[in-house]
């Protein structure tokens, strides 16, 4: 299958995924210049993690401009699979994609480890191939992931199942203790009520082959395999 | 045409933790400045634009403020007009 991985000014991790896409998973992976308009009719767009634009107003303010993700937003509207780590999730955020927004950390520093996430919705495009309730290791690398939304949206995210990853303690325990960001409810990666779109703050490409230390993350890459060729 | 000096505050909506402030907050009492409370940090956003009337410029600053330079989920504004003389 073709994946397409958008390319901002700042995009740093574009070249991680293209790797585990071509590399590891062995499909094939094009680069979308963010002044493209042409998607090169790719199965699924990654929106990469990085700093597009700089961060500039707010992370991921200045690439919802972009004419590529315009062209995203209607390949989403029209059913199409995205997936956006990071600065990805940050760039669905802005553009509406997904709903609410991300703060600065609590602790105020950019934070860069490992961390423990507990798989909450298994009926996702992104997360088919793991069990409900696994505990995977995967690490995260942002300055801001709090993760915010009004009431009523948390309550209706919380309902639909749109809470796909949680941060939580190696055994699987949601708690304040494992919540490295401050982001509500321990939210670490949520999708639209449709299911095409998902947003995480962790970076399964970093997480998808032994020498990194964890493979926990090349499920992610292979669910989104596993649906479409299956479809 | 007319050019109009324009001031953007934008800051995080009541109710929205400011991690920024609380740090800052923390530091004036650690300086002593013991009385100071509800500290928060925002942005400031200064530009000129050339319009006819002072509503022309009210019109862009809220079609801005919509698509981009506000995020409502986090953020408010307000903004304030002067007109630059001659």
């Amino acid at each position: 299958m073709k994946f397409g991985i958008p390319v901002y000014p700042g995009s740093n991790c574009d070249r991680d995924v293209g790797w585990v896409i071509e590399k590891v998973l062995g499909h094939e992976a094009v680069y979308l210049w963010h002044k493209e308009r042409d998607l090169k009719g790719v199965d699924c767009v990654i929106i990469p993690g990085g700093f597009s634009y700089g961060d500039y107003l707010r992370a991921g303010a200045m690439a919802k401009l972009s004419p590529i993700t315009e062209e995203i937003c209607e390949f989403a509207e029209r059913g199409g699979l995205v997936m956006g780590i990071c600065n990805g999730f940050q760039i669905l955020l802005e553009a509406g994609l997904l709903p609410g927004a991300m703060l600065p950390n609590k602790t105020l520093s950019f934070i860069c480890k490992f961390v423990y996430l507990k798989i909450e919705n298994t009926d996702t495009p992104f997360t088919n191939l793991y069990k409900r309730g696994e505990v995977v290791r995967i690490p995260i690398a942002h300055a801001e992931g709090n993760y915010t939304c009004p009431e009523e949206t948390l309550k209706e995210i919380e309902e639909n199942g749109q809470v796909v990853l949680r941060y939580c303690s190696p055994e699987g325990v949601v708690s304040e203790e494992f919540n490295p960001n401050g982001s509500l409810n321990n939210i670490a990666g949520i999708c639209n009520k449709r299911g095409n779109v998902f947003g995480l703050m962790p970076h399964p490409e970093r997480a998808s082959e032994s020498i990194l230390g964890s493979t926990d993350g090349l499920k992610m890459f292979r669910s989104i395999v596993e649906g479409v060729v299956k479809a | 045409m007319a050019s109009f000096f324009v001031k953007v505050f934008i800051t995080y909506r009541k109710g929205i933790l400011d991690p920024q402030g609380v740090a800052v907050e923390k530091a004036a009492h650690q300086l002593g400045f013991t009385s100071v409370k509800n500290v928060r940090v925002g942005k400031y956003v200064t530009m000129e634009i050339e319009a006819e009337t002072e509503e022309e410029v009210k019109r862009e600053i809220e079609e801005m403020a919509k698509r981009f330079l506000v995020n409502p989920v986090i953020e408010e504004y307000s903004y304030e007009i002067e007109r630059a003389e001659g």
